[in-house]
C-alpha cells in the first residue's frame, strides 16, 4: 500500500517549533551581541555639509561611530545594482552610508555600535547632521513635469523608458470601430511584514570564517555580495537565513546597507554584531512598491472584441533603481491577462523620485497591470451595454490555444508564452462561486430597500517560477532520516512540509522522516531566492529530481546486496525491495550503510560496510568509477520559461453613501496553478494574499507630503487590516498541468493580492455608479467621488 | 542646520531589580528603568518566543498575559511588572511537554504561516476560552481584533480558535491525540 503526501493536506513541520516560542527569528538569537542603531536623514532630499559625533563619544557603552568616511575599499562604492538592463541608462544604487547626499527620508548616514540598542539610540540623537535642504521630488507628477531633479546628473529623472509592442497598435486603433481612452492609477505601498529587516554577524577569527544571519529572501545573494565588497573569499562567507516573519518582496532586495555594514562592523571590531530593524526603520528604510499612472487606449469591436490596446505607464522607482526596472516590465508583460491581444504596444517611464526605493511587493507590478487591464474591460462593457463576464469570455484566450505567444519578453529575460491553462473554465467556475447571474436580483431587492450593492470581478495571469534555476540535496543517513537542503529562503511558506512531501513521494518513505533546510548557504551554496512565486516550482522539482537520483542510487545499492535485477524492486515506506515480495527487501538505512565502503565501523548496522564483512569482486572498486560514496544526490532545475498560473476573483459589497463605507459581503475565488501539493497551505496563501489585496484595495497606502516626509510611517496610521476587515474568501481550484517542470506545477504565493483592487473597484463602482479610476479608495474619497458624481468619458471614435 | 540639544554625558544606568513569576518559575533580573517588558523577557530571561512587531503598541505580536491579562509587552516597562504573574508562548504547552490544546488547534487549522505574531494570538485565544469557553464569532473578533497578522487573512486563526475550543471541551483521553 503506497501512501501519496502529494496533494494531501499535511500537518506543517515548521508549527512545532513556531507553536511554542522554539522558533529563532533574527532577533531571538545572538544575545551577546553588541547592537546597532542608526542615524538617518529627517529630509526627502538634501546635502550633508557637516556631521559632529562630539556629542555621542561620551555615551557609556558607545563602541562605535561610522560614516561614509570611515568606509574602505569596495564598501565605499555604490551597492551593487542588481539587475541591469540595456533600457536601463540611468541606473542609480545608494551608498551604504550616505555620502554627501540624501535622496529620501530614512537614508542611512551614521552607523553606532553600542552594548545595547538602548544605548546605541542614547549616542545617534546626539549626533549632529548638518543638512543644506534640497528641493525634494515627490510623486510622479513632480518627477515627470518638475523642474527639479533626484540626480542631477539624471535628466527628467528619468531612469528608463522602454517599449514592447506585439502587432501594430497604433494603426489598429485607428482602424478601430470603437475607442475609450481611461487614465488609471495605484498609490504607494509596501510589504509591511511583522518582523522587519536585521543582520546579525559574527567574525570567527580562528577560522578566518564570517557567519552572517539575516532576515532575507536570499541567503545566496547576501552572500556573493557581501563576500565581494568586502574582499573575503566566497567559501569563508556563511549565510544562514533564521525563521523569517514575512517578506512580501521587500526582503529579496540585498544587500540593504545594513547587511553589509554589520558584517564588516563584526570582523573589524572583532564581535558579534546585530541591527535588528524597528517599525519607523522599516517604514523609511525597507523598500516600496506600487505607485503607479497609466493612460490607456483600447480599440474594440461592436461585439466587445479587444482589437488593440495601447498603455503608456509611468513608474515611481523612488530614490534608486537596485531592482533596476523589473517592476514596470512585470506590468508591461503581465497586464495582457488571460485575453487574446492581436495588437498591444506598452511603454513605461522609470522615474526617480525623493522617496523610499520601489523593489518587488507580492505582486509586484501585477496587482497594477491587472488593475489597468480589467477597468478597461468593465469600460468596454458598460460603453456597449454588455454584461462584464460575457465581455471578458468574448475575448479569453481558448484551452486550445496554448501554448500562447505574445512575442514579448518576461521579467526574466524570456519568451512571453502561456504555457497552458482553461481560462473559460475558471470563468464559469468563478460565476457558479459567486452567484453572478443572481446579483443582478439580489442588487435590485437591496435597492428597494435603499441599500448599494454592487459585483465586481476582475481575472490575472501570473507568471511563476521564473528562473534561473534552483538546486536541491537529498541525503538519506544511515539512521533513515532523508535531509533535504535546498537554498532558497522561507518566510512562512511551509517549504519544510511541502518539499519533504514531494520527497516522501519520490524515494517512498514517510513524510515524518524527512527534514528539509533552506537558506543556508553551508547545506546549499547555489540558489537564487525565494519571489515571484517559484519556490514550490523551483526548488521542488529541484528536490524531486535529486529525490529520484537518490531513489535510482537505492536500487542498484539493494539490487547488489538482494541479488535481484534493479528493475525489479521498488521503495515503500523506507523498504527497499522486491515488487509484490515486501519480505525480499532491505530498509532505505541500511542501504544507506552499504553505500559507503568503510575502513571503520560506527555501529552495529555499520559492520556490513566494513573491508572484511563479506566477499566481493577483486576486480571491482569499491567505489566504481561512476558513482560517489553516500546515499545522496543533488540536482538542480532550471526551466526554459515560466510557467503561467491564473485565477479569477468575484466580490459583492455594500456601500453605505451616507458614509462611503464600504462593506464586502462575498469574495470569491477560483484559482489555478496546476497540482496542488498541499491545499491547506495553498489556501493559506490565497486567504492571506486576499487580505493583503483587500489592504491594498481599501486601506494601505504610503503617503508622503509635498516636503517628501511620509506622514503615516507607523501602524496607528498605515491602515493594515485587522480580523474584522477581512471577509472569508470562498475558494475552488482547477489543476491544469504546466508541461514546462517534471512535477506540472505553478506557483501560488502572490496569485491572491493580485487582482483584488480591480475587483474591489469594479464592485464599488456598480453599487453607486462613481468611477473608480484609482486605488486604494478610502471611505472619505468614496465619499468625495459621490458627492462630485463625475460624468463618464467621451468616446473618441 | 538641525541641532539638538545635548545633555549632560549619559552615565551606566541605574538597575532596579524585577522579581517576576514567568510561566510559573519565579525569574529575576536587574534592569534600568526603562527597559521594556519585551526586552527583558526576550533579551535577559532568554524567552524570545514574545515577539516584537511594532514597539509602539499596534499589531500585538508582544502579547502577553499579566496576572491572566493580556498586555502589550512592548508598552509595558519591566519594572511595572514587578512581582506579576506573567504567562508567555513557552508556558502553553501541554503537562507532558506536548502542544497545548490552543497551539494544536493552530497547527491543525493552518493557523500560522511566518509564525512571528503567532504568540500573541495564541495568548489571546488562552485568554479568551478561559472566560469562554465556547465563544461566538463575535466575542472571538472581539478578543483577538486587536491584533495584526499579515500572512493569514485571518480566516484561519479564527477557525483555530473555534477548533481549540472544542478541543478543550472534550474529555481527556490517556493518548493525547
Amino acid at each position: 500500500m503506497t501512501t501519496r503526501w502529494f496533494g494531501e493536506r499535511v500537518e506543517r513541520r515548521e508549527d512545532q517549533r513556531l507553536l511554542t516560542g522554539g522558533g529563532r527569528f533574527l532577533d531571538d538569537a545572538g544575545h551577546e551581541a553588541l547592537a546597532v542603531a542608526f542615524v538617518r536623514s529627517p529630509h526627502a532630499h538634501a546635502r550633508l555639509t557637516g556631521i559632529d559625533v562630539a556629542a555621542a563619544l561620551d555615551v557609556d557603552g558607545l563602541v562605535a561611530i561610522y560614516t561614509w568616511d570611515d568606509l574602505p575599499g569596495r564598501l565605499a562604492d555604490p551597492l551593487p545594482l542588481l539587475i541591469p538592463h540595456p533600457d536601463l541608462t540611468h541606473p542609480r544604487t545608494q551608498y551604504a552610508l550616505a555620502r554627501g547626499e540624501v535622496n529620501h527620508v530614512g537614508e542611512a548616514i551614521a552607523m553606532i555600535v553600542a552594548v545595547d540598542r538602548y544605548v546605541a539610540e542614547d549616542a545617534a540623537e546626539r549626533i549632529v547632521v548638518d543638512y543644506e535642504p534640497l528641493p525634494a521630488v515627490v510623486g510622479i507628477d513632480a518627477a515627470r513635469s518638475g523642474p527639479h531633479l533626484v540626480h542631477p546628473d539624471v535628466p527628467g529623472n528619468v531612469a528608463a523608458v522602454t517599449t514592447q509592442e506585439l502587432g501594430d497598435a497604433r494603426a489598429a486603433i485607428a482602424a478601430a470601430p470603437r475607442v475609450l481612452e481611461l487614465d488609471l492609477a495605484i498609490e504607494r505601498s509596501l510589504s509591511s511584514p511583522l518582523e522587519g529587516r536585521g543582520v546579525h554577524a559574527r567574525w570567527d577569527a580562528d577560522d578566518r570564517r564570517l557567519r552572517i544571519r539575516t532576515s532575507t529572501q536570499t541567503s545566496t545573494g547576501v552572500r556573493a555580495a557581501v563576500a565581494n565588497i568586502l574582499d573575503l573569499p566566497d567559501v569563508a562567507v556563511d549565510v544562514v537565513t533564521p525563521d523569517v516573519g514575512g517578506g512580501f518582496g521587500t526582503k529579496v532586495v540585498h544587500p540593504y546597507p545594513e547587511e553589509v555594514l554589520v558584517p564588516w562592523a563584526a570582523r573589524l571590531l572583532g564581535r558579534e554584531v546585530k541591527w535588528v530593524e524597528d517599525r519607523y526603520e522599516h517604514f523609511v528604510s525597507a523598500t516600496h512598491e506600487r505607485g503607479q499612472e497609466h493612460h490607456v487606449r483600447v480599440g474594440f469591436g461592436d461585439d466587445g472584441t479587444i482589437l488593440a490596446l495601447e498603455v503608456e505607464f509611468w513608474h515611481d522607482t523612488g530614490a534608486y533603481t537596485p531592482y533596476g526596472i523589473v517592476l514596470p516590465i512585470i506590468t508591461a508583460t503581465q497586464l495582457p491577462g488571460p485575453y487574446r491581444h492581436r495588437h498591444y504596444r506598452v511603454t513605461f517611464t522609470s522615474l526617480y523620485t525623493n522617496t523610499v526605493t520601489c523593489t518587488p511587493y507580492r505582486g509586484a507590478g501585477r496587482p497594477q497591470g491587472c488593475f489597468v487591464m480589467e477597468r478597461t474591460i468593465d469600460r468596454i462593457a458598460e460603453h456597449l451595454g454588455l454584461d462584464r463576464a460575457e465581455v471578458r469570455a468574448r475575448n479569453l484566450i481558448g484551452p486550445d490555444e496554448f501554448p500562447y505567444d505574445f512575442q514579448m519578453t518576461f521579467q526574466d529575460g524570456r519568451p512571453l508564452i502561456y504555457d497552458s491553462g482553461d481560462y473559460p473554465a475558471l470563468l464559469a467556475r468563478l460565476e457558479e462561486l459567486v452567484g453572478w447571474d443572481g446579483v443582478a436580483a439580489e442588487r435590485a431587492a437591496a435597492a428597494a430597500e435603499g441599500r448599494h450593492l454592487g459585483v465586481g470581478l476582475a481575472c490575472y495571469v501570473e507568471g511563476t517560477g521564473v528562473g534561473p534555476y534552483e538546486g536541491g540535496h537529498v541525503h538519506v543517513e544511515t539512521n533513515g532520516r532523508v535531509m533535504v537542503a535546498t537554498g532558497l529562503t522561507s518566510q512562512g511558506q511551509g517549504h519544510e512540509t511541502v518539499f519533504a512531501q514531494i520527497v516522501a513521494d519520490e524515494l517512498g518513505v514517510d513524510v515524518a522522516d524527512v527534514f528539509v533546510t533552506t537558506g543556508d548557504t553551508r547545506r546549499f551554496p547555489y540558489a537564487v531566492g525565494t519571489y515571484a512565486s517559484r519556490a514550490a516550482v523551483m526548488s521542488g522539482n529541484a528536490v524531486a529530481l535529486a529525490a529520484r537520483a537518490v531513489r535510482a542510487k537505492a536500487i542498484r545499492v539493494a539490487a547488489d546486496a538482494l541479488e535481484a535485477a534493479p528493475d525489479d524492486l521498488d521503495i515503500e515506506a523506507g523498504l527497499v525491495h522486491v515488487r509484490g515480495t515486501p519480505s525480499r527487501g532491505i530498509p532505505l538505512s541500511q542501504v544507506a550503510v552499504l553505500s559507503n565502503p568503510l575502513r571503520y565501523s560506527f555501529s552495529k548496522e555499520a559492520e556490513a560496510a566494513t573491508q572484511f564483512s563479506s566477499p566481493a569482486d577483486p576486480d571491482v572498486a569499491p567505489v566504481p568509477d561512476d558513482e560517489e560514496p553516500g546515499l545522496e544526490a543533488r540536482d538542480y532545475y532550471s526551466p526554459v520559461r515560466s510557467t503561467f498560473a491564473a485565477g479569477m476573483h468575484a466580490a459583492v459589497v455594500e456601500v453605505d453613501t451616507d458614509t462611503g463605507s464600504i462593506d464586502v459581503l462575498r469574495y470569491a475565488v477560483v484559482h489555478d496553478c496546476g497540482p496542488l501539493i498541499n491545499p491547506m497551505i495553498v489556501e493559506g496563501q490565497i486567504q492571506g494574499g486576499v487580505a493583503q489585496g483587500l489592504a491594498g484595495a481599501l486601506l494601505e497606502r504610503v503617503v508622503y507630503d509635498e516636503m517628501g516626509n511620509p506622514s503615516n510611517a507607523n501602524f496607528m496610521d498605515f491602515l493594515m487590516p485587522y480580523l474584522s476587515e477581512v471577509p472569508e474568501p470562498a475558494i475552488a481550484h482547477l489543476e491544469t498541468p504546466s508541461p514546462l517542470n517534471p512535477l506540472g506545477i505553478k506557483g501560488a504565493g502572490e496569485a491572491g493580492v493580485i487582482p483584488v483592487s480591480a475587483c474591489l473597484a469594479a464592485a464599488i463602482e456598480d453599487a453607486v455608479g462613481v468611477r473608480i479610476d484609482r486605488m486604494p479608495i478610502s471611505p472619505p474619497e468614496l465619499w468625495a467621488a459621490l458627492a462630485r458624481r463625475r460624468p463618464t468619458p467621451e468616446v473618441l471614435a | 542646520m538641525t541641532s539638538v540639544s545635548v545633555d549632560d554625558a549619559v552615565g551606566p544606568a541605574q538597575l532596579h531589580e524585577v522579581v517576576v513569576t514567568v510561566n510559573s518559575v519565579a525569574r529575576s533580573a536587574r534592569v534600568p528603568a526603562r527597559r521594556l517588558l519585551s526586552d527583558l523577557l526576550r533579551h535577559d530571561l532568554r524567552l524570545t518566543g514574545t515577539h516584537v512587531g511594532c514597539e509602539h503598541g499596534v499589531c500585538g505580536a508582544c502579547t502577553v498575559l499579566l496576572d491572566g491579562e493580556p498586555v502589550r509587552s512592548c508598552l509595558t516597562f519591566a519594572v511595572m511588572a514587578d512581582g506579576a504573574r506573567i504567562t508567555t508562548v513557552e508556558g502553553l504547552g501541554a503537562p507532558d511537554g506536548g502542544l497545548g490544546p490552543v497551539q494544536r488547534a493552530f497547527r491543525e487549522c493552518h493557523g500560522l504561516q511566518c509564525g512571528f505574531c503567532t504568540p500573541g494570538f495564541l495568548l489571546l485565544a488562552t485568554e479568551l476560552l478561559a472566560r469562554r469557553p465556547d465563544p461566538s464569532d463575535d466575542e472571538i473578533a472581539d478578543a483577538l481584533g486587536g491584533n495584526l497578522c499579515r500572512c493569514t487573512g485571518y480566516v484561519n486563526i479564527v477557525r483555530s480558535v473555534r477548533r481549540a475550543a472544542e478541543i478543550l471541551a472534550e474529555p481527556p483521553s490517556g493518548d493525547g491525540a
